[in-house]
């Protein structure tokens, strides 16, 4: 067992990043629990929103890890041309703005969508998208590409050699490699989309048909808006808290530890599994994936010309809101995932339970007495970003620097590699993959969030996705349609170049 | 030279800046579509900007529930001299905030309710309808849609304030009726949702047949876009009101400013923008009549609007028995 690299890094960086991750999930819970003044207490429509918002997190998170494995499988194991682009654009949908999102799928699904269209010409039943399925099928449209992500990182970190060495040995691929690390990579997956899931609002209600739909998060809203309840709302964070401590607790209990050794870095080769089956699945999932993707492009061109240049002034405003607050994200979640360890591993899920409303409220109620809110619109929201993103970095990161540390940490201690010498020599080179995919993935995060910033910014602060919003509110929603291809188009440009420099001069 | 010239032109900057300080400055507190450039906000800072000597500022905050949410959060420390943008289905807990002072205005208003309300002042209003297809299918009462086959997008009353009016709307039209017409309009309603962005930009990309909005919405298709397809639906039952309103915050140091702000928002300076951007009748029309197109807008022969008070009292038993009724 190798030395942890806490003793040769310093621990100041990651003490300071946890810091900032508790202050922004419970400390703004408490500065919105403390300004509070009677509470109610849950209701009985409270409870039903929480067992809704629980079984649709479940079902949507369970549905997108099983139908990832295959589809994972099938890209570790086939190259094609247009591979590098399609996983790519499987970061799309887990960016995209929420009505973008909804709207493209309803182009495909929903009554005067595609597939009601081709129904209908072949004589068959309208089939409606709205309700439980739907709101399944939204989050497994959101998900499935992150799942696939994580396990295809999972697959990729398999060293070539031990495939090899199994195939020469005629060894079932399946138990001894994939299993094992199927068994460390699945459970983090599922558990960060079940939290995903379990802070949705606008997909659920939108697509769940009614206020059957109500998750917690749209019963936090309307503890804040509808009755100003801030008692209520800061006690239905506090459930979906303990649902995600609950929902880790569970996760860890059944992740088990790979531990495959160092390879050579050659591409993977492979000679099992069946071509057929793959390409199935490969082209199931763009097709998913694709169609209703193609359908957001194709509403938005006509809107795309006719943008006022206010859009575009927010476009690049979003845009540095989102290289900054990629750079913050992937720097905490380096300095959490050299320091290790279970508190790391708490903090790094904390964002995703968080209610964006709440940690809005709170950071206002906060910053109000001392400045003007306005004049911290962008700052804000570049780090609040950035923290609601780091869950996703430090599962990139915090295994990639695992096994390097486990690989190579004794070899870098002989040769007194400590510090930053450690970090640029050794730890930096190697992560570099998961590096350019963390600070991607941040970064379009970030371009395509719309949580804090609406709270904060004034007419002249506004980034994309709130111009589109403001756009749609004033009837224009021709422009809105072009502001979101805008959006989507920039978010995939920023993934891409990140994503793509992590893998500059790589194999794969 | 060239030195003092430059110390000259620094000098004559830190003037010009203090005398820009001097101006007095109106902070208004407003719902964001209000304050972006297809809507009234930039027309009538320039108008007032005019008259004043003074500098206005919007400052937008989500929608109307939102602009009371962030005034509840600021309390008395709010820097907001007029709050802009509330509904009489919030003003009664407005109130309730203590904040706000009379504003002391008698105008000749052109609602077709009287208003007396001391503290909060109208400055546009409409009708909450059912926006369709023009030559589709149109019911005539609440009933007869719910009888229907229509599919309509309705928003979430505790989230927007439409589908907020539309729960006042039913309830008093139906009074304890009202679950039984919400189980008849359950399965014409293809989803609800959070604000009237989403429910429109569904009706338009045509996902369902009719959409909650208000019977001015037609004019800004037929005038903006020239486009005539859409018509909102005149109802026998009557049509609910939403009044949107302004109010003077008490704690305000320009309080001469902020009453001059209101009187300028009744006047024809400022109602003759609201049609054309708010898309919304102005609360006192401009002595030019109204733009050309609203004439062809549906008028409902009766008027329906709760007090304040009332709205906010029987508020949460119409949202339980909505809950209720749409959760089967």
């Amino acid at each position: 067992m190798a030395r942890s690299p806490v003793a040769i890094i310093s621990r100041t960086p990651a003490n300071l990043a946890g810091a900032l991750v508790l202050a922004l999930t419970l400390g703004t819970l408490i500065a919105v629990a403390i300004r509070a003044e009677v509470g109610t207490g849950l209701s009985a429509a409270d409870w039903a929103a929480i067992q809704f918002t629980m079984s649709q997190a479940l079902v949507s998170a369970l549905v997108s890890v099983l139908l990832a494995i295959p589809v994972a499988r099938a890209l570790a194991r086939r190259s094609f041309w247009g591979r590098g682009a399609l996983i790519t654009l499987l970061g799309a949908p887990f960016i995209l703005p929420v009505i973008v999102a909804v709207l493209g799928l309803l182009a495909v699904f929903g009554r005067g969508g595609i597939l009601n269209d081709a129904f209908g010409s072949i004589g068959l039943p309208e089939v409606s998208i709205y309700g439980f399925h739907g709101v399944v099928l939204a989050h497994v449209f959101f998900n499935l590409p992150l799942a696939t992500r994580f396990l295809l990182q999972g697959w990729l970190a398999i060293p070539a050699e031990r495939f090899r060495l199994a195939a020469s040995l005629n060894a079932p691929v399946g138990r001894l490699l994939e299993w094992p690390m199927l068994r460390a990579v699945v459970p983090g997956t599922f558990l960060v989309i079940f939290l995903i899931c379990l802070t949705s609002f606008a997909v659920a209600l939108t697509l769940g048909g009614g206020p059957k739909a109500t998750t917690v998060e749209l019963a936090i809203f309307q503890a804040i808006r509808f009755d100003f309840d801030l008692g209520r709302a800061a006690l239905l964070a506090c459930v979906q808290f303990v649902i995600c401590a609950i929902a880790a607790v569970v996760a860890w209990k059944v992740t088990a530890v790979d531990g495959f050794g160092a390879g050579l870095d050659r591409v993977v080769q492979r000679w099992d599994g069946s071509k057929v089956w793959d390409f199935t699945w490969i082209t199931a999932a763009a097709l998913f994936l694709i169609v209703p993707l193609s359908m957001v492009v194709i509403k938005g061109i006509p809107g795309l010309f006719d943008l006022p240049p206010s859009v575009f002034a927010a476009a690049i405003r979003s845009i540095g809101v989102a290289l900054v607050s990629a750079i913050l994200c992937v720097g905490m979640a380096l300095a959490l995932a050299l320091h290790g360890g279970r508190m790391v591993a708490i903090i790094g899920v904390l964002p995703l339970a968080a209610s964006g409303l709440v940690v809005g409220t709170g950071l206002f109620l906060i910053v109000f007495p001392f400045v003007r809110p306005s004049d911290l619109a962008l700052p804000v929201t570049a780090l609040v970003n950035a923290t609601l993103a780091l869950p996703f970095a430090l599962r990139s990161l915090s295994p990639a620097i695992d096994s390097v540390v486990a690989d190579y940490g004794r070899l870098a201690d002989q040769l007194g590699l400590t510090g930053w010498t450690r970090l640029r020599l050794l730890i930096l080179p190697r992560i570099r993959r998961p590096m350019g995919f963390a600070l991607g993935l941040a970064a379009a995060l970030s371009m395509g969030d719309l949580g804090v910033i609406a709270l904060f910014a004034d007419q002249s602060g506004a980034t994309l996705p709130l111009a589109m919003y403001r756009l749609m509110g004033a009837y224009q929603l021709e422009a809105a349609a072009g502001a979101g291809l805008l959006l989507v188009a920039l978010s995939l440009l920023l993934f891409w170049i990140c994503d793509r420099g992590g893998r500059v001069n790589a194999d794969v | 030279m060239l030195k003092t010239t430059y110390l000259t032109a620094v000098a004559g900057l830190c003037v010009a800046t203090v005398a820009t300080a001097e101006v007095p400055k109106l902070t208004v507190l407003t719902y964001d579509s209000f304050t972006t450039e297809w809507g009234p906000g930039p027309a009538i800072e320039a108008a007032f900007e005019e008259t004043c000597a003074c500098d206005l500022e919007f400052v937008g905050a989500g929608d109307g529930a939102a602009l009371l949410a962030r005034l509840q959060l600021e309390g008395l420390r709010t820097e907001a001299d007029i709050v802009l943008g509330l509904d009489t289905n919030l003003t009664a807990a407005a109130r309730e905030t203590g904040l706000f002072a009379p504003h002391g205005i008698e105008a000749e208003l052109t609602l077709p309710l009287g208003w007396t309300d001391t503290e909060f002042l109208p400055y546009d209003w409409s009708y909450f309808a059912f926006v369709g297809n023009e030559g589709a299918e149109a019911p005539t009462s609440l009933q007869a849609l719910a009888d229907s086959d229509i599919k309509i997008v309705i928003q979430d009353p505790r989230s927007s304030t439409p589908g907020l009016g539309l729960l006042l709307w039913v309830k008093d039209v139906y009074g304890d009726d009202a679950p039984q017409f919400w189980a008849d309009l359950a399965d014409n309603i293809i989803t609800v949702t959070p604000g009237w962005s989403e429910a429109y930009g569904l009706f338009i990309d045509g996902e369902a047949d009719a959409v909650l909005s208000y019977t001015t919405s037609p004019a800004y298709h037929l005038i903006a876009e020239d486009d005539a397809s859409k018509v909102a639906w005149a109802f026998d039952d009557g049509h609910y009101m939403q009044v949107e309103v302004a109010g003077k915050v008490a704690g305000t140091n320009v309080p001469e400013i902020a009453d001059q702000f209101l009187a300028f928002m009744v006047s024809d300076g400022f109602q003759s923008i609201i049609p054309t951007t708010n898309w919304m009748y102005p609360a006192a029309t401009p002595a030019d009549g109204l733009p050309e197109g609203f004439d062809t807008l549906v008028v409902p022969e009766l008027s329906l609007l709760k007090t304040p008070e009332d709205a906010l009292a029987i508020r949460d038993e119409a949202l339980a028995e909505w809950r209720e009724a749409l959760s089967q």
